[in-house]
């Protein structure tokens, strides 16, 4: 049975959609047979950041309504061949979305993947709840400023109370992806230092996203950014962030902190 | 033009909890009143004084069946204080309000609560509870945003934060283990000796039986200290604990 991941923020524009393919290719780069599934019905990008908008033929409201198989709507990436997407419809209303329609196709979907990894829409609507229903584990993605950091708050309230886990009593494993990490404004007190959102949310961190021009980038040309650069800086952050997804112990390091000199002797010996 | 307060007198807010009634019909409504009726038959008086909620979630229904709905219910002696779950475009002037939060109670609860009977319209009032043993709640996690703890049965403690945005409303006490980002109200029913303690104040809004006190009217030295509150006469008074 796979493992299934809800990324979801509360608030919108903070990296929801950038994270679920950045983490869902770096997963499938480790042979792992991931989905990600576009709940943003009306509103769907996922598409495009993983660069198959023109391969779109059904999507998750044509399966749900049962006018299309769930093999039809999947769509292979072409890069990685253990990476699927499964898009949101554009044209369909969001109230399409049942309850029902949803948890058959995630059951489905756990039987044949390893990873399936939700990107919910923004906001705390059905769409939104339908997204973490059936989740394993959520993935808070959150930026430093104070109105992302509540919303996250809000969020994580809902994680542990409206999911199927909460409701059968067990606990909803939460982590914390910090996003558009700038340590120079960090430094200069224009941003929330990382303990800081750590002492508001209480949940583990997974990773520490720096804000950079690659992920812009990557977004552009229609490639997850751990495909598009692996070599940069948001790539390798978000290799991190999978391998401790997959229970993996890494230490995190802060992006733009100097690294002691056994760091650096390290680091050049690595390269 | 400003106003002036010219009564230096504030306002009591005060926090009551009810325990309510919650039908919730299904469609076809006709289909749910034949049975409402039957049920009605049988027990007599059921409804009769008690608040009842009418919870519309998940109904597909539109405005005009709502008041339809709440008009049959009328006739039948069921007057409707409040509906939850209600889209807000099916709510409207003339309609009982919307409301939310509510919890959930155990059968015999509601089976036990005494049925107010209604004499000549008058009220009478119901014999108070007695009490066997003092309450006490306790929260292990933090309480996030948009949460509200609501007990009004005496003292609420808890190991963790609560998130800006996120409420406590206690009949008593109230303990904060950690920081308080958002509001605390302690005292709700009218308890003058209640307290609030908080390991780190950040609060939003503090209020002791009903006297509140906003994030500007505190001292800015006691942000982010710890911090006990109590109520003297009418006002809040604040103190760092050690």
């Amino acid at each position: 049975m796979g493992k299934v991941i809800v990324v979801t923020s509360g608030k919108g524009g903070v990296g929801k959609t950038t994270s679920t393919a950045a983490l869902g290719a770096a997963l499938a780069q480790r042979n792992e047979r991931v989905v990600v599934v576009d709940f943003d019905v009306g509103l769907r990008n996922l598409d495009l950041v993983m660069g198959a908008e023109r391969r779109v033929v059904y999507d998750l409201i044509n399966v749900i309504q049962g006018e299309a198989k769930l093999s039809q709507a999947l769509i292979r990436d072409k890069r990685l061949e253990t990476l699927f997407l499964l898009p949101a419809s554009q044209t369909r209303d969001k109230d399409n979305l049942t309850p029902e329609g949803v948890e058959r196709v995630i059951t489905e979907l756990k039987r044949v993947f390893d990873w399936v990894i939700c990107d919910s829409p923004a906001g705390i609507e059905s769409g939104a709840t339908l997204a973490m229903r059936h989740a394993d584990m959520a993935v808070v993605v959150t930026n430093p400023e104070v109105s992302s950091v509540r919303d996250s708050d809000r969020i994580i309230g809902l994680l542990d109370s409206k999911t199927m886990k909460a409701e059968r009593g067990e606990r909803m494993e939460k982590h914390l992806l910090l996003t558009r990490y700038d340590a120079n404004r960090a430094e200069r007190g224009d941003m929330l230092k990382v303990e800081d959102v750590l002492e508001i949310l209480s949940i583990p961190l997974i990773g520490i996203i720096p804000e950079s021009m690659d992920v812009l980038r990557a977004s552009n040309i229609g490639a997850p950014v751990t495909l598009a650069d692996a070599r940069s800086a948001p790539a390798m952050a978000y290799f991190d962030a999978a391998r401790r997804l997959a229970g993996e112990v890494l230490p995190i390091t802060i992006p733009g902190e100097k690294r002691g000199i056994f760091g650096k002797i390290f680091a050049r010996r690595a390269a | 033009m400003t106003k002036m307060l010219t009564d230096a007198r504030s306002i009591r807010i005060k926090g009551r909890s009810f325990l309510a009634v919650v039908l919730a019909p299904d469609l076809p409504f006709d289909d749910w009143l034949v049975r409402l009726d039957d049920l009605a038959a049988r027990s007599a008086g059921f409804f009769l004084g008690r608040p009842v909620v009418l919870d519309v979630s998940d109904l597909p229904i539109d405005r005009a069946q709502l008041k339809d709905l709440i008009t049959e219910l009328a006739g039948r002696n069921v007057n409707i204080m409040g509906i939850e779950g209600g889209r807000p475009s099916i709510l409207g002037p003339g309609m009982p309000p919307a409301l939310k939060g509510g919890r959930p109670v155990s059968d015999e609860a509601v089976a036990k609560e005494p049925i107010i009977e209604l004499r000549n319209g008058e009220a009478k009032p119901a014999a108070p509870e007695v009490r066997t043993a003092l309450q006490s709640m306790l929260i292990r996690e933090p309480v996030r945003s948009g949460q509200s703890v609501i007990f009004p049965e005496g003292d609420v403690t808890i190991i963790g934060s609560v998130a800006s945005g996120a409420e406590i409303i206690a009949g008593g006490s109230i303990h904060i283990y950690g920081t308080l980002r958002g509001r605390a109200m302690a005292g709700s029913l009218g308890n003058a000796s209640a307290r609030i303690f908080c390991r780190k104040l950040e609060a939003e809004l503090l209020a002791i039986d009903g006297i509140y006190k906003m994030a500007e009217d505190m001292a800015p030295g006691l942000r982010g200290q710890s911090v006990q509150l109590w109520l003297e006469g009418d006002s809040i008074i604040a103190e760092k604990l050690i």
